[in-house]
């Protein structure tokens, strides 16, 4: 649920619920994007060493 | 078709024929849950024997029970990468693949439960910002997801899969960031374990589940936190002693299983020691004041004042018990008998708390109200223990889940 929907309400339930739920998701989301923007970008510029070494 | 060059470096699996035979027979199993699920998706849910004092059920029972048990997910990833135990890095991606099934179950079921799963989305358009269940819906969702991203890397990690540069970038950089995506897991993981307790505690027209609040939360809030943080760790520890027995290799050493065993034992004997108060509290204050008495709740030949005692004593207390003492962790019979009695207390907690809590008469003209589930509600609860074995098998045969396997089991 969005703010412009005619259901929303600005009161501290919905801000609290939906806020809750946008900040989880924007995390995960920001997150993935982040890595796969940079393995692109490792991948571009020739780091394509495969020990990393990371286990 | 070769599976060589599927299956990682330096370890032994066992051959193509014995595994397809494993996979056949759970997925026979699986077919019969599949089955029960389309028959219940396409004639309705007259296919169970849910009612109008049964509206929640076996389901909801078996969602609850697979999320505490899933508690090992997340607690060990708290444990990991925010508290740093390094030495659990040898079992949480075992931890994760049991998380991710577990979940992955739970929301199966939810899906079968809802009857109209097309409708599934609703609850985030229309969401209801006063009930508990939105939270648990939003936070089970929000998490499934996160643990999938901590599955993924994992998946990455195939031979065949980590030869694709980007692949291999890509695992890396998620395992760079594990952390975030594990504290997001720990965050939404207190919400929806909690609310799911907090669920039975605010039913004020049910005595018998209802419980005191700090602010807008009951007891059971944190107590269902509480406990699947304490018996999930149980959980992870049988299903990999069960792998091991079935694979008959060493697949962790002892020092990872002790150490969380431990601060299961620590978990398990502070969570019930909250748990007798809560419900002391709950018998001699809360429940008369209701008009009831602690008996009133205990005298059914099923729910009878054994189940309390069970729950509280034999699968809470002497597990704890057996798990913070050296020697109880030290001596595998204990040490056994110490994780499924915590896996049984956990189930029975979220039992009681489901199914004992619609059986309880609420009026004195009331009776005891009695359920027995319908074959494909059996059918579709027995569906993720097969889906569980068959994605552990595969995770096992082609996936370096065990970090410590090579060292442990040399090839000659």
């Amino acid at each position: 649920m969005f703010p412009f929907c005619f259901e929303w309400a600005w009161d501290i339930s919905h801000l609290v619920f939906m806020g809750g739920l946008w900040y989880a998701l924007s995390i995960i989301g920001a997150g993935m994007t982040f890595v796969i923007v940079k393995s692109i970008f490792d991948c571009s510029g020739g780091h394509d060493d495969q020990n990393h070494g990371h286990h | 078709m070769n599976e060589t060059p599927l299956i990682p470096a330096g370890v032994k699996r066992c051959s193509k024929w014995q595994f397809s035979l494993w996979i056949a027979a759970a997925t026979a199993v699986l077919l019969w849950g599949v089955y029960a699920m389309f028959l219940i998706w396409y004639k309705g849910l007259n296919q169970t024997n849910m009612n109008d004092a049964y509206g929640f059920a076996l389901w909801i029972w078996a969602d609850l029970a697979v999320i505490a048990l899933g508690g090992g997910a997340f607690f060990s990833g708290f444990l990991t990468y925010i508290i740093a135990k390094a030495e659990l890095k040898n079992i949480i991606n075992f931890a994760v693949i049991i998380g991710f099934i577990c979940y992955s179950s739970a929301l199966l079921i939810l899906a079968i439960d809802v009857g109209q799963p097309l409708r599934a989305w609703f609850i985030f358009w229309h969401a209801n910002v006063h009930s508990m269940l939105t939270e648990v819906a939003f936070c089970l969702s929000c998490y499934f997801a996160v643990l999938t991203i901590e599955f993924i890397p994992l998946i990455l990690e195939n031979p065949r899969l980590a030869k694709k540069p980007f692949l291999h970038h890509l695992s890396h950089n998620m395992h760079g960031i594990m952390a975030i995506f594990a504290a997001t897991g720990v965050f939404l993981s207190f919400f929806h374990q909690g609310s799911l307790g907090g669920v039975a505690g605010v039913l004020y027209g049910r005595p018998f589940a209802f419980r005191e609040h700090i602010l807008i939360w009951p007891f059971t809030f944190f107590l269902f936190t509480w406990s699947a943080a304490a018996y999930g760790p149980c959980f992870t520890i049988l299903v990999t002693k069960i792998t091991e027995k079935i694979t008959r290799k060493k697949l962790v050493k002892d020092n990872v299983i002790q150490l969380f065993a431990k601060i299961s034992g620590w978990m398990i004997i502070t969570y019930i020691i909250a748990k007798t108060i809560d419900t002391i509290y709950w018998a001699l204050v809360t429940a008369p004041g209701m008009g009831f008495t602690l008996m009133d709740f205990y005298n059914n030949s099923t729910y009878h004042i054994g189940m309390l005692f069970a729950e509280i004593v034999i699968c809470g207390f002497i597990p704890g018990l057996i798990l913070i003492t050296k020697r109880g962790r030290e001596n595998s019979f204990l040490l056994m008998s110490a994780i499924i009695l915590g896996v049984i207390g956990v189930s029975l907690n979220r039992w009681v708390m489901v199914l004992q809590v619609m059986a309880v008469p609420v009026f004195s003209f009331n009776d005891w109200y009695t359920y027995m589930p319908s074959w494909q509600e059996v059918a579709t609860t027995v569906l993720p223990l097969a889906y569980g074995i068959i994605l552990i098998s595969l995770a096992h045969r082609y996936l370096p889940v065990f970090p410590q396997e090579k060292e442990l089991n040399p090839i000659d």
